[in-house]
Formats: structure tokens, sequence, C-alpha cells
């Protein structure tokens, strides 16, 4: 069928901010599915309220909703636009969630929306756990032994026929939120209770284990003329037990006999059009007895997944773009198939390489967790390599994750006893691929590991083969070779060519040779052992491929050639973690677009499945490869582009700068020594110096024995970390010589090399974020934003305003005024960001990043103007003024940008904030009041300030007088207060009603009983000095747990209060970029 | 131990030997199934070609009794990127070194499978000779490049008579009619409902299961069958085998096909397709590089749907060639060419493709009922 003419206007829903199960994947999704839907001439209307996707810049839809998804945001987007239909099925879980309930509330109804992609009832068939079981039953598949659950009462009764260990998952909820697998009474009521509050219909499905059976998943697809294809298969190394998002996966899948596969196939194909997906893409999930083949169905998505954005970065299928495709009316044969484009994009694609995903995670940001994998997912980004071979993609992506593994390397608890090393592979964790190698190494059988892990023992006779290989390099290998490189020397020719065969980097060999790694690197070079490039094209070569996107493997044929244009090279972010994520991303895709307008060919070279970089026609050409030196200067070698960006894509790159400028790469924009100058605390205090600006007073200290006078003459609270961090990483405030030397002693190892830096903390400071951009000649500020938390929460975990709300004038003046000295002084080109404390009107420098910083999007988008964009062009050549930026734009309006924590996936994690950033991601409210600006950005983080009801409060005894006046306007606007001993005493001195609460330990009710009986609406805490704040911590806790807004600081109290006042005089309004930027 | 595979052009990739050992030439094809090796080793329409299959890691589940396809591996030598020494799957009975070993097929590994694809591709299958070292570890490459020149190719050569039965057999009475992993609805041959002769140009196994569960009790016979012969058994309907090759050289079976048309239902499949279309008075072609996968998209006019398909062919009836007794039912979405017919008048109809899967997808299978549909009829 051709395109559907009775539509005009789509409405598409984006995912929200960056949380753990959902991710950039649905910016790459919905950016495909508007360019899309744009190109086939509709006119799009976009509602996310994550402003550092790409699909909220303002050209990918017609109009942009920076506004919070929640149904009654969305509705009012309805209202003023009419969109004809809605697309559900792109934005994830959320927008699918909100989707229905638009539909089941009437909502597109009334306005005539029409649901496409999926409808109402293959939606709820889909994703109700009960609907879903009735309809596999119906069809003739096998489904795990399971029963629905309502109540406690309900899961009690089904216990008995499950049996221990349960699966327990909640219906509608993302990532499995909340499920778990319970193993006892205790555990299980605990997680039925939690499972129960988190699904929104409050619905568990609790299902017999098969842990250990092995997992796959089908990537489907399907059109109007019910035509099914399956484009990806995908197994997980990780059995059942682990959520797939936290498991390596491989695809295709590799232990399948054909007729199995088929059998899987013939089950996928029966479950889309069983469940009704009309169509667009899903994700079915199966799971495989190994010792009978018995296939039984796990779960579906209705929808485009993390799956799906793997499954077309792994076989070069754009699933999204298709989707939305078959949304508006196409049929699968009428699609071209953009890679070879002389055949459709009807038929299943075929790979010729192997594909290896791992997960990458964060534990280490929220110590006190249970770091055990389990059926709900805690990964924050993943890294994919494409390989020859298993072994050779294993290796490229165990590097790619950037965790400081160089390949299949040795964990470092190698010697650890044997009961200990069983239990780290019996139980699964982030470790245990390592442990693995241990378990190798000391002659563990393939089948007693197979008997720990139930990793497919095809897989563990993969890592075997590494480790004999390894084995046999150490021995076999010749010393003399390895100094002079003898080319007739063939038995170590082969040998070192078979090493990089089986994936080794340089840097592995170096370790295995004792030979610094630019050694290897020369060996290689000098015997002629290059790496090879292929080409990514659906149909394993079967056809000519027209889109350019490549992966290295050790072969004999290298398909690429480069071409002689003027070309600039972008070095992406890989795996997002926390304090690197997706702003990173939209920074190298900005780069890729804005090179392309001026003539330049672009190189993206990245190794994040899940973004829109990694796109095979966002650059020009792409490569799917790791971000090491050695990776980077293969291709540098291979491409020789005029310039490489650094710049953009985080830390990640930047840690190269070095590196790749001593081996001859031309870094563009400000260079790798003014970066180091600004990274360097001695050359910075010179650059400081220089020009005349403040510093907190500081010191570097090299030991423990350095650091105790250096704090003492600082004076407590102090600031440490290590130097050269991103995301604040292992940064505390620290406040007294005790807690110095814990930090010393555990947290860091200071040594010269790795020197640990020590600044005063400048208490009660105001914050302030400057991002400029600069052409060597003239500085334009992009934006100052000003925290609402005070200095010391790390910027990424602030909420912040832009312009600034309470700064004058002359504040402004001098902070644009250290902007333009710093960036002569560093000789920026391109972006730079600078973060400030104020305090006493005093100005100090708290930091400086001559790069893109975190906050380049959110500024872009509230400025209306693409910084990132910009800076790319001018570290190719263009001026400021021929781009015609030279002058400032300060909105009218206010744009506030809040922080989302994961802290939900981490019960006993600390969640308290402080220097080291541990949120996932943000969103942006806009709106003409810098209070309803707040309240948007609030609501879309997911806390609904509250209107009425009770509101507690309990702070340190520092903040009792600020408080007063928000408690007043509390009580004013009809809040009843709850509040503990000390505070509640102010309050009644200042003439306010207060019901007294115990503190924690001191008598009941306490607040904890309140949160329980869901007595409590608003929360305003302020920490005391104390680290050990135990009572506060459970507080923060409790409160997430139970979804309450809580203010931890003066500020965020005040505007919270602000907002909240705002709200009440009158509905929000909502309003798109495109009318914001006019 | 070293082996090498020459091809006529005189591109050499060396690598090391699994399976057996010794020297063999064919016609060198690439299949870019990811799952079905073991099917592919024993579909009979592979004699005479050295296949290397594009997915690089092959022999991870192993070899097992039940996923032949004919009376065991066809090929003339077999080409991986990288051969899994470990077999890991509940079916699995041997490592396929082993399987190939003692079926005499040469196996190389470890060379550049995608730059031996892209070299087919482009410059269209050709002819190679696959060698191991010898017992003094000689192996010259120029020599096996002449060797491979020196081939006569499979244009013009009958290799049915290599692969075909010898003589007439019941498949209810076959050891292999039982075995396989099938989807459970086997009929029992006494419940058959129709006698199909299938003729056997070096039929697939699963194309007679496929028969026998759609209620066919099977009798299969040699390729040189006569019209007259098949006839004496009173068949409800005769089926058209697959098979290897060129499809010109086979006048005789061109000549059973016209004696049958009009006289009982016909139903055939790839080779079977060809002889048909000669039957019919059409013309057949090489193509450049074949058809050799799992995954190619086949149009079907009457549904308008698209079918993923299963397909092993170098040989091609020429669409333009075809008389306007016959309709076009299917054609492949890649490339246009001719995937089925249908005869306006006669009980007659064909598929390019291979519905019956093993390897590959089962879109197709509604084609054995639309057979039996016709024996009904007729």
């Amino acid at each position: 069928m051709p395109k559907r003419t009775d539509i005009e206007k789509i409405l598409i829903i984006g995912s929200g901010a960056i949380i753990i199960g959902q991710a950039c994947e649905f910016d790459y999704s919905g950016t495909q599915a508007c360019k899309a839907l744009k190109e086939e001439g509709y006119q799009i209307v976009l509602v996310n309220s994550n402003p550092a996707t790409i699909m909220t810049d303002p050209d990918f839809a017609d109009r942009t909703y920076v506004e919070p998804i929640t149904a009654d945001t969305v509705e009012l987007v309805i209202e003023k636009e009419r969109p004809h239909a809605l697309l559900p099925t792109l934005g994830g879980q959320t927008a699918l969630n909100v989707s229905v309930k638009l539909a089941e509330s009437g909502v597109l109804g009334k306005y005539n929306v029409e649901l496409i992609g999926a409808k109402l009832p293959a939606i709820q068939k889909a994703e109700d756990r009960a609907l879903f079981k009735q309809a596999m039953e119906k069809i003739g598949l096998s489904v795990p032994t399971s029963g629905i659950a309502h109540s406690l009462q309900d899961a009690i009764a089904l216990i008995d026929q499950i049996g221990f260990p349960a699966i327990i998952r909640p219906a509608f909820t993302l990532g499995g939120t909340g499920g778990g697998i319970a193993y006892n009474i205790e555990e299980y009521q605990k997680m039925v209770t939690t499972g129960l509050a988190l699904s929104p219909i409050n619905e568990l499905l609790i299902e017999e284990s098969i842990i250990g059976w092995k997992e796959f998943e089908l990537e489907v697809m399907r059109d109007g003329a019910d035509n099914v294809v399956i484009i990806c298969s995908i197994e997980n190394v990780d059995p059942m037990g682990v959520h797939t998002g936290d498991s390596i996966t491989v695809a295709p899948i590799q232990t399948l006999t054909d007729k199995e596969y088929q059998e899987m196939r013939d089950s996928a194909i029966k479950i889309i059009r069983e469940i009704g997906v009309d169509t667009g893409g899903s994700n079915i999930q199966f799971a495989v007895d190994p010792k009978t083949g018995k296939q039984v169905v796990i779960e579906m998505n209705p929808r485009v997944s993390r799956s799906s954005a793997l499954a077309s970065k792994a076989t070069g299928f754009p699933i999204a773009k298709i989707a939305a495709k078959l949304a508006v009316g196409y049929n699968l044969d009428e699609i071209p198939n953009d890679i070879t484009a002389e055949t459709p994009a009807c038929f299943e694609p075929t790979i010729d390489y192997v594909v290896v995903k791992i997960p990458r995670w964060a534990f280490e940001k929220f110590q006190g967790t249970d770091e055990t994998l389990t059926t709900q997912m805690k990964s924050v980004g993943e890294a994919m390599s494409i390989g020859g071979t298993f072994k050779e993609a294993l290796q490229k992506g165990l590097r790619s994750l950037e965790t400081g593994w160089f390949g299949f390397d040795n964990h470092p608890l190698e010697k650890i006893p044997i009961s200990e090393l069983s239990s780290k592979l019996t139980i699964p964790n982030v470790e245990r691929l390592f442990y693995i190698k241990s378990a190798l190494k000391r002659g563990m059988s393939i089948d007693e590991i197979y008997g720990y892990t139930h990793i497919d023992p095809f897989f563990l006779y993969n890592l075997q083969e590494i480790v004999d290989f390894e084995n046999n390099l150490e021995v076999s290998m010749d010393r003399p070779f390895i100094e002079n490189g003898d080319q007739t020397d063939s038995k170590s020719v082969s040998l070192l060519r078979q090493a990089k065969q089986f994936g080794f980097s340089d840097r592995q060999l170096s370790d295995i040779f004792d030979v610094p790694e630019n050694q290897v690197r020369e060996l290689r070079k000098k015997i002629g052992i290059e790496a090879t490039y292929k080409t990514v094209d659906t149909c394993a070569a079967e056809f000519e491929a027209e889109t350019p996107y490549y992966y290295s493997t050790c072969s004999s044929e290298d398909e690429v050639r480069p071409t002689d244009k003027e070309k600039i090279m972008i070095l992406g972010g890989g795996p997002n973690r926390i304090g690197q994520g997706i702003e990173f991303d939209y920074c190298c895709v900005h780069a890729a677009m804005a090179l392309k307008t001026d003539g330049f060919e672009t190189i993206m070279v990245n190794s994040n499945p899940e973004t829109v970089s990694t796109d095979y026609d966002t650059s020009d050409r792409l490569y799917f490869e790791p971000l090491t030196c050695e990776d980077v200067l293969n291709i540098y070698d291979k491409e020789k582009p005029n310039g490489v960006i650094v710049q953009f894509g985080g830390q990640t790159p930047l840690n190269l700068a070095n590196a790749l400028q001593e081996a001859g790469v031309p870094i563009i924009g400000t260079s790798p020594e003014d970066i180091s100058r600004s990274e360097n605390r001695q050359l910075f205090k010179e650059v400081l110096d220089e020009i005349d600006l403040m510093q907190p007073p500081n010191g570097t200290a090299t030991s423990s024995e350095e650091a105790v006078p250096i704090a003492a003459s600082l004076g407590y609270p102090v600031i440490v970390r290590p130097s050269f961090v991103l995301g604040g990483r292992a940064m505390q405030i620290v406040y007294d010589e005790k807690l110095l030397q814990e930090y010393m002693d555990s947290a860091v190892q200071a040594s010269p090399e790795h020197p640990v830096l020590i600044d005063k903390y400048l208490e009660e400071a105001i914050e302030v974020d400057v991002d400029a951009i600069s052409d060597g000649q003239i500085t334009v500020i992009g934006g100052i934003m000003e925290h609402i938390e005070e200095a010391g929460v790390h910027s990424g975990d602030s909420d912040c305003v832009l312009p600034p709300y309470t700064l004058v004038d002359e504040q402004i003046d001098q902070l644009k005024e250290c902007t333009y000295a710093l960036a002569k002084a560093l000789n920026v080109c391109g972006l730079m960001n600078v973060q400030y404390a104020i305090k006493n009107d005093e100005i100090y420098v708290l930091e400086v990043n001559p790069r893109a910083s975190r906050t380049v999007p959110f500024v872009s988008k509230a400025i209306g103007v693409p910084l990132a964009k910009l800076a790319a062009r001018v570290m190719a050549g263009k001026t400021l003024k021929e781009l015609n930026f030279t002058n400032e734009i300060v909105p009218e309006y206010f744009s506030v940008k809040a922080p989302v924590f994961p802290f939900n996936r981490f019960p006993g994690a600390n969640s308290r904030l402080g220097p080291e950033m541990k949120s996932t991601g943000e969103v942006m409210g806009i709106d003409t009041d810098v209070s309803r600006a707040f309240a948007k950005a609030q609501k879309a983080c997911g806390y609904t300030l509250p209107l009425k009801g009770n509101a507690f409060i309990s702070v340190r005894n520092k903040d009792k007088r600020a408080v007063i006046f928000i408690a007043k306007k509390l009580t004013d606007m009809g809040f009843d207060l709850i509040a503990t001993h000390g505070t509640a005493k102010v309050l009644l001195r200042n003439g306010m009603d207060v019901e007294l609460v115990y503190s924690i330990g001191k008598g009941r009710p306490t607040i904890h009983d309140y949160i329980k009986n869901h007595a409590v609406d608003l929360i305003i805490n302020t920490p005391t000095g104390d680290l050990h704040r135990t009572n506060e911590l459970l507080i923060r806790q409790m409160a997430i747990e139970h979804d309450i807004p809580i203010f931890s600081t003066i500020p965020g109290a005040a505007a919270a209060v602000n907002a909240i006042d705002a709200l009440q005089r009158g509905e929000i309004s909502v309003s798109p970029l495109q009318d914001y930027h006019k | 131990m070293k082996a090498i595979l020459a091809l006529a052009d005189g591109t050499v990739f060396e690598g090391q030997q699994f399976g057996a050992t010794g020297e063999t030439v064919g016609e060198v094809v690439f299949n870019t199934s990811m799952t079905g090796y073991q099917e592919v080793l024993t579909d009979p329409s592979y004699n005479g070609q050295i296949v290397t299959m594009t997915y690089p890691l092959i022999g991870n589940y192993g070899c097992n009794e039940a996923d032949i396809e004919s009376i065991g591996p066809q090929v003339e030598g077999f080409v991986v990127r990288e051969y899994s020494a470990y077999h890991s799957n509940w079916r699995s009975k041997w490592s396929l070194d082993t399987y190939l070993a003692e079926n005499d097929i040469i196996g190389i590994q470890n060379i550049d499978t995608r730059a031996l694809t892209r070299r087919l591709r482009v410059h269209g299958v050709m002819n190679g000779c696959l060698a191991t070292e010898d017992v003094d570890g000689n192996l010259d490459a120029a020599s096996l490049v002449e060797k491979a020149q020196a081939w006569h190719g499979l244009v013009g050569w009958d290799l049915v008579q290599r692969v075909t039965c010898p003589n007439p057999y019941a498949w209810n009475q076959h050891p292999s009619s039982s075995a396989g992993l099938q989807s459970g609805n086997s009929t029992p041959s006494e419940n058959a409902k129709y006698r199909v002769v299938a003729m056997d140009f070096g039929i697939k196994y699963n194309i007679l299961r496929q028969l026998t569960e759609h209620g066919c009790e099977v009798q299969v016979v040699p390729a040189k069958t006569t019209a007259e012969e098949i006839l004496a058994a009173e068949p409800d309907g005769v089926f058209l085998s697959n098979g290897p090759g060129d499809p010109m050289p086979l006048d005789y079976a061109i000549k059973t096909v016209q004696e049958l048309l009009g006289k009982k239902p016909v139903f055939g499949i790839c080779l079977g397709h060809q002889l048909l279309g000669l039957a019919l008075g059409g013309e057949t072609y090489k193509l450049k590089f074949g058809h050799r996968g799992a995954n190619q998209p086949v149009k079907h006019f009457e549904t308008d749907q698209v079918e993923i398909t299963s397909q092993n062919h170098g040989f091609c009836v020429d669409i333009d060639s075809l008389p306007n007794t016959v309709d076009i039912t299917h054609i492949n979405l890649n490339d246009d060419t001719l995937e089925g017919i249908q005869h306006r008048e006669y009980p007659v109809f064909s598929v390019q493709y291979h519905p019956e899967a093993s390897p590959g997808p089962h879109d197709a299978s509604y084609l054995f009922s639309r057979f039996t549909q016709m024996m009904e009829k007729n």
C-alpha cells in the first residue's frame, strides 16, 4: 500500500530523560522516525523533555515540545496541535505507557487521534502479563509456569504451585524495574510488595524460574500486508536469570541448528500476528532448555527497544526508520534497502561477522548496593563491537568499554581461593567473565565452569582458546623477533597475525611481551600486519553496499577506498556512563552535520550502538570501532583526515589527544597542550595568576602524609578528588582529618603520577556554569546557568536556570569578563565550559573545560543557537563573524535543567548528592516564568509537585532562619506542616501550626511512619555536617521509594515552593521550541 | 595442515585444512545462510560445487543424524572463516571435522571468506581447486590454479546422474523417513491419501518428509524413468525434484516432463522447475553468482505477500522465454528473476526456491498443500 494521505500531522512521543533501561537508543529511534516521516511530507509534532536529544533539535520536527511526558501535558499538546495520529512505539516504555493512558482515558478519542503502529488492544495484549500468557497458550506456544498477582495475598497463594526460586515481573515497567528472583519467602514478600507498588496497574507475573536456560531474542518486523521478517537474532551469553540489558549478547545466534532456529522464527511470526502489532518492530525473547531443546516464550515488547537499536547497528537495517514508514501505510517491499539501494527492505539481513554487546555498569558510584546481576537491569551503557570471529569481537568489545580492560585480561583477584572463585562464577556479577579467565588459567574444565555459570560451552571454549593462545604466545614468541621484526621468521609472523585474529590489542601484546605499546605497533607495521576494514552491508556481500559503514578485522582484504576529499574525523564518546552520555553524542552528531554543510567529508568513530552518531547516515563514513589509541590510529592511517576533533566526545577522546598528537595526528580546535594547561593543577594556577583570577585555596598531595597538612592549612571542609576525572569520580567533601585519612587510604591511591587535588570547600556559594564559544579572536557567551543548589553538588546533579535568576548585572558582567579572559589565555578554539562559585561577591574559578560540556545541548535549545555546530565549523577554520554569531543571546524566558537519578535501581546505595555525579540524565522545563519552568522540570523528572497536603520539614541549625519564610509560604498556600523537634520549635515561635514528629530513634511516630502511611507530600530535609547521617539517608531513600518530592537544600526548597505557588495560580501551558526561538 | 583454494582467475587463498585431505575441483559458490550448514553440505544440488559459507563461524552446533538431506555430504569441498572444533547442542553427535573427514570432504578454514565472496560476486562464480598438503608437505598454488582452469565446469554437464537413486524406492521404507525434528504433525503413511511419484534429480529428504506430512505416499524414481513407466504406476501426482547443475543436458528428463503435462498434476522445485520451464518451451541461463541462502524475498502475486525463501540455484528460467500458456506466480524481489510459474490449463506448477526449507524459513510450505489440493481436484 502506498503511504496514507488521510493523515497529515503525526505526534511522536520521546522517552524523556536518560535512565537505566531507557537511554539514547530512543533518541536514535525517534530521530530516525522524525526524519523518515518528514521526508514523506508529514508534519511532525514531538514531545520530549530531554534537551540532549537530537530529535528535539528544532529542525527535526515541525513543532517541538520540550515538555514533561505525562498524560496531562501531552493532552495539552494534543489540544493545541490536533494531530491526526500518534505513533507510540518509538519512545520506549515511557511513550508507550503515556499513549496507553491517553487512549484508555479517552483523550485520543476525544480529539480524534489515531494510534498508528500498534493499537491499544495489541499493546495491552503484549504488556499485560495475563493476556500475553493466554495469547501464547492460544497459539500453542509454551510459557514458563506462572500466575498473576494483584496483591500480596494472590502472590502468597501462587508460590505453592510455582516454587522457589521464583521470578517476579511487574507489568508495564521498564527494564525489569521492581522485578527480581526470590529464593525464600521473606525475599519474595519484599519483592512482591515493591513490584506491586512500581507496576502502574499493580500487576505482577510470578513465574517459574528457568535460570540457566539459554536466552535468545528475535527482532521482528511486520507490515500492513502481514509480511513478517526477522531482522536479527541475538543470543545471550549469560543465561536466563540475568536481564538481557545486563548480559553480554552476541548476534547472530551461535548455538542453534537451523531446525531449532526456524522453530523459534515460526513462533515469533505467530506471536507478532496473534498479539496484533499492525506494523513496525517488536522484540521477542525466548528461553531454550539446553538439555532437550524445549523452547518457551518469555516476553514481547510491542515497540522498538534497546535490542532493536542494537539489531539495527548489528545488521545495518534501520529498524526505527522502516517502522515509521510502515506505520504510515507502506509495505516492506515498497521501501528500498538504503544499504544496497537496489534491493527492497523486505528481506532478512544476513551478516558475515560476529557482533558482541557488552554492558557497562556504574556500581562504583553506588556503593552499598547489591552488585549481583539479576532480572532487573542495572547497567548504564553498553559497547558493541564487530569482528570476524567471536574471539575478535569479544576482545574488541572489552576494550571498547573503557573500563581499564584491554581485552580478555587477567583479573587482579586471579588468585582467590577456589571456593570464592566458584561463587564468583555462580552468582552473576560484573566481572564474571574475568573470573572465568582465572578459572581457565588454573585448569578448570569447560564442563565444570559450565556447571557453575550455565554459559554455553561454545562460548567457554572460545574463551579457552584465547587463554590457550595467550599461554602459547608467552612461551613461544621469539624474543629477538619482538626486537627486530624479522620478516623471514614465518613462525613468529604467523603467531603475531593469529594474535590479532584473536582480537588481542597492541596494548595486551605489549604486556605479554613486556615492551612499550608503540613497539608492538611498529613491529606489526614492519611485518605488514595492519587492520583491514570491511563493510556492514545487510547481505554478506551478495550485493554491493552503497553505505560506508565499516569495522576492522584482521583479514586479507581491505574494502575501504579512502577518497581524496577534505575530511575531518570526529571521535565519539564510547559507551554511556554516568557523566558521559547522550550530551556528547549530540555534539558529535552536530559536528558531523555542520562539517558536511561546509563541504567536508566526515568520518565518525564510535563504539556505542545506542547513539545517533553511529547511524550510518549521520556522517559520510562510519567506523564502528573501539576508541583506543591503537584503533583510532589505524583508522587515521587509513583515511588520513585533514583534522581530528577530540573535544566533542567527552573525556574518552580527550584522553587520547596527547598520544594521537604525538603520533602526528592533526588535532583541530583547542590544542592538547592548552587542554592540559586547563587540567593540570600547576599549569592552571599559572594561567589564572596571569589573568588575575581567583580559585578556591588549594593544594596537591601525592601521598596521605602530604594531604593532612595541606587540608589543615586550607581549613576544613575541603573537597578532595583524583586529578583527571570525569563526572567527579571519587570526589568528596571531607569535614575533618579522620575522614580525610579514610579517603586517602581507601578511595584513591595517591602517587606522584596520580596526585590528589585538595580544594577549600566554599560553603553556601552560588555555583554558575558558563558555556562559551571562541574562534581565537572573539569569544561569545553561549549561556550563563545559575545553579539552584549551592556549590558542592556536582554540576551534573544540580538544577540550573538559564538565564540566571538571582544574579545581578554586575556579577553577570564580571562572569563574562572572566570567561573572555580564560578563553584568551587558553587559546580556546571551539567550545569552553567554566564553572564558577560566587561567595561574598567574589568570583572563584572552580574548573575550566576547553571542550564541549554536558550543558551544550541544553544551552543550544535554550537560546536557539546550535553551539556545537558553530564550534565544529570554527575548529575547521571559520570565524564566528563569518558564522554570524558575535552576540550573546539572552532569552526572555527561563529554561531549567533538572537531573534524574537511578537510586530506585540501587537500594542501599548512598543517595546523598555531593561532588560525585550520580544522575543518569536530565530534563528541561521552559516557561516565561522561572517558577513554572522549575515546576515543569520537576514534573518531567517524575516528581509532580503537590498543590496541597502535608509538608515535612527538618533542617540543620544554620538553615533554620531561612526555612521560616519557606514554611510560612507553605502554610499560606494551605499546606499542613510536620516537623522534627528543633525545626518545629522555630516554626511555632514564628506563628505557624506544626505537627511534631520524633526524630528517628527518639520515639514514635517518626517521619518514616508518615511516609509509609502516605501522609507526607513534600519533604524539605537539609543535611547536617555529619557524614554518617544515616537518618537523613533513610529519609531520602524512603522518599525515593515512595516517589515523594524531596529537597535537601534551602535554595531548592525555595524554588519548589515558588513553583507550587505558580502552579496554584494557574494552569501550565505548553509551547514549542519553534515559538520560543522566534 | 596447510590447505589452498585456488581459483581459475589465479586468486589463491591459503588456510588450514579440516575434514578430509586430498585434492578436489569444483565450481566455487557462496551461501549466505547463517544456520544450516549440515543441510547445505548434504543437499545434492551442491554436487560439483565447492561451497563457502559467508557466516564466519561454522561447526558451532556440530552435526547430527536428523539434519541430513540426502545420503551424506554432497559438496566437493567446504570453505569457512573459522571452524569451531567445539560443538555445542543437545542434538549434536559428531564434530563437523569428523563428519567431513568420515565422508571424505575437504574443508579449509581461516581464509577471508568475505574477500572470496566479493570476488565471486564481482566476477561471477568460477572454478576452483581445493587441496591440502601432500605427505611431504608440498602444496603448489600455481599447479592448483592450472587444475582449476583446466576443469570443464558445470555448464552442459549432466550432474544428475551422480546423485539420482539407482532404483525406485518407497520413501516410507527409507531409514531417514522417520528422522528429523519436525513439527510433529507428521501423517502416518497408512493414512496417506495421495500417491505421488517423485522424480529424483537429487532430491532433498525434507521434500519427501513434507510430502508425507501432507498426506502423500511417495515412490521415488530415478531421473531416467520414462513417462510411460511413471504413468503405469497410476500416481495422483508427479513431483519433479531439485538437483544439481545445468538443466539443459537433461534432455531425457525434459522429454518425460513434456509427456506428463496434462496427464497428471505436476509440482516442481528448483531443478524440477527449470526442467518444467524447458519442457514448456522456455529457456534457461546461468546466473552470474546464483542465489544461495535463506533470506531471498519472493513476491507471490496471488496474495501480494512476500515470502522469505531458501534458495540454491545457479541456473534460472528466462522470464521472457516463457510461452503464454503459463502464468508467472512468483518473482524474486532482489533481482526480478523468475521464482514460480503455473500452467493456465494443466494442473502444473513449480517454484525455483525451496518451500521445504531445511535450511531456511518455512514461509512457503503452503505450496505442498497446493499440490495436494491439485491432486484432490484432478
